[in-house]
């Protein structure tokens, strides 16, 4: 019944908390060296579309007039939106890195299952996961600010913590999608659903064409909930050097609460998904 | 629990439920180093959620469970690094080439690069898809993807291989060449746990199998033990025009027992040929008449009532 030979101990050891976090990293940028066209589109055209529609053309015809003098408190338009177009890339990816690729791995492809055969926990996926969404977030907004400084929108270094806040903002953002994207069965309509009355409504409102204060009070809160917002508020604070440090604070500390619960939610809904 | 001897995988009065429903239902294994052990039952029977069990991707909701000599409820990670599981749905990174899911796969494990790439290389010739190393999964055969799936399963040479129904879907060529490559590892040392609800793939495959419905155990031994303890050396198949099979207590003095079956009556002797003159020389005129060996199959309708696939 037994063998005729025992196999010696595995080779297999669990890598730890850290590294574990580090290899699904790993894993999704040995993907994207492969597959990095099918994102480029979203990932650096459409921030470039933004940037040539409404900073180099819309900016070109508000240039010059008092209201906008009075709006940006000084710089060119384009100067005063090129931070705010960093946040709002960060933003957009974030949320679009968390639906579909989250989805996948659970239903489509399944590699989630795989990857969590190992010794890696499905709290480490979904770590792993936002871990490489910030990253990804930091390169692609990393060429952005090199394309902005070609059409000088960029006035200061400050505009490398502009990246930062931008960095922070996705990241808060794609931690409760990715919660979101993994409580669900199916796509049906969630994700349009999330574009359309979220993802649209929060570009158009958080102060990235315009200041607020240009809107009807009762919509001005609206933009306060928006975690695009107060990433907004910093990164322009920086690129423009007009720093208030506790107003920046509480715009981090706001995007920090909402990275730490989405974070905290995810992990528990992959691993309640992935181990039953 | 006390380990008891040299067992990877044992379990006492071992239990799952998912919200009202039961579905194993108490049970005790014992799975030696070395050996290919089995559940084979029907779908629904408890194989799965078993096996996801042993593989600590799904907490135990009662009895004892110990893997590798640690408590899956602690010791998952630690536990799932040195195990091998091949999963009942492929899950292979599709947008990745056949060589990067076992490299990729492989760090999962804490290997260095030198030794994956190494190993990658190993195993996609022990699978047979070393001139199909630089394609993308997602245009492979199934047959392919489940040796690639096989292959990524022993990426961490892993002490205990988990199978959970591998060659469901496969055409019987491809089930063959997975067959030979299961008895090499077995040769290597290398034990097994296989679910299936094939009673030709238990055979073939197992050392030791249990057979499960609704949640238990219902019999355990060698595939040839089963065999002797519950059905009879051989068995006559008769087929009658429908509507004209006479009925089972009509032929119940040429057999030990019967079982009548939608399509067809099955007598179990231990002689066949004898059985079926005794059924000729009584009158009864069959379409057709097939004289047998017992197979687990048997042994699964006596058990249990009914046949392993519906």
């Amino acid at each position: 019944m037994t063998a005729t030979e025992v196999r010696a101990r595995s080779t297999g050891r669990d890598p730890g908390p850290v590294r574990g976090v580090l290899l699904v990293v790993e894993h999704a940028w040995v993907w994207y060296r492969r597959n990095w066209r099918a994102t480029a589109v979203s990932s650096i055209l459409q921030p470039l579309l933004f940037l040539l529609a409404f900073g180099v053309g819309f900016g070109s015809l508000v240039e010059g007039g008092e209201g906008v003098a009075a709006a940006t408190g000084g710089p060119s338009y384009l100067v005063w939106l090129a931070p705010a177009l960093l946040a709002v890339s960060a933003a957009q990816t974030g949320v679009f890195e968390s639906t579909y690729p989250v989805l996948s791995g659970f239903k489509w492809q399944r590699h989630y299952h795989g990857m969590t055969a190992g010794p890696v926990s499905p709290a480490q996926v979904a770590l792993g996961h936002l871990a490489w969404v910030a990253l990804k977030i930091a390169g692609c907004g990393a060429v952005y600010v090199g394309v902005i400084a070609v059409f000088g929108g960029v006035a200061s270094a400050g505009i490398v913590v502009s990246l930062a806040a931008a960095v922070l903002t996705g990241v808060a953002v794609a931690a409760p999608v990715t919660a979101y994207s993994a409580t669900l069965e199916s796509e049906g309509a969630a994700f349009s659903v999330l574009f359309r009355f979220v993802v649209i409504p929060m570009t158009l409102f958080s102060g990235t064409f315009f200041p607020i204060d240009r809107l009807p009070g009762w919509v001005q809160p609206l933009a306060w909930v928006s975690p695009l917002w107060h990433g907004t508020e910093i990164a322009r604070a920086a690129a423009l050097d007009r720093w208030q440090p506790w107003a920046a604070l509480g715009h981090a500390a706001y995007l920090l609460a909402l990275l730490v619960l989405g974070a905290v939610l995810a992990a528990r809904l992959y691993t309640r998904r992935l181990q039953p | 629990m006390q380990v008891v001897g040299d067992g990877l995988v044992q379990a006492r009065g071992l239990r799952k439920r998912f919200g009202a429903f039961e579905a194993v239902r108490g049970i005790d294994v014992d799975v030696a180093r070395g050996e290919v052990f089995g559940f084979l039952g029907p779908n629904g029977a408890g194989k799965s959620s078993t096996m996801r069990m042993i593989a600590c991707v799904s907490p135990r909701s009662g009895g004892e469970l110990q893997v590798l000599g640690m408590d899956p409820a602690t010791d998952g990670p630690r536990i799932r690094a040195r195990i091998g599981v091949v999963p009942q749905l492929d899950n292979l990174d599709q947008e990745l080439t056949v060589r990067q899911n076992l490299e990729v796969y492989g760090r999962y494990f804490g290997l260095s690069r030198a030794h994956v790439r190494a190993k990658a290389t190993e195993l996609l010739e022990f699978v047979q898809l070393a001139d199909r190393a630089d394609d993308e999964v997602e245009p492979l055969s199934g047959g392919m993807k489940r040796r690639l799936t096989i292959a990524r399963a022993l990426v961490n040479d892993p002490e205990l291989l988990l199978l959970d129904e591998p060659t469901t879907g496969l055409d019987p060529q491809a089930r063959h060449l997975l067959w030979e490559r299961l008895y090499r590892l077995k040769r290597e040392g290398v034990t097994q746990i296989i679910t299936t609800h094939y009673m030709d793939e238990a055979e073939q495959l197992c050392d030791r199998l249990v057979v499960m419905d609704g949640g238990l155990i219902v019999a355990e031994g060698s595939p040839a033990e089963l065999i002797e303890r519950y059905s009879t050396r051989e068995v006559l198949e008769l087929r009658f025009p429908t509507g004209a099979a006479p009925p089972a207590e009509a032929l119940a003095p040429h057999a030990d027992r019967v079982e009548a079956l939608p399509d067809r009556l099955l007598l179990y002797t231990a002689d066949g040929e004898h059985a079926q003159a005794a059924v000729a020389s009584a009158g009864h005129r069959p379409l057709s008449a097939l004289v047998r060996r017992s197979t687990l199959e048997d042994v699964f309708l006596r058990l249990t009532g009914r046949s392993l696939v519906e």
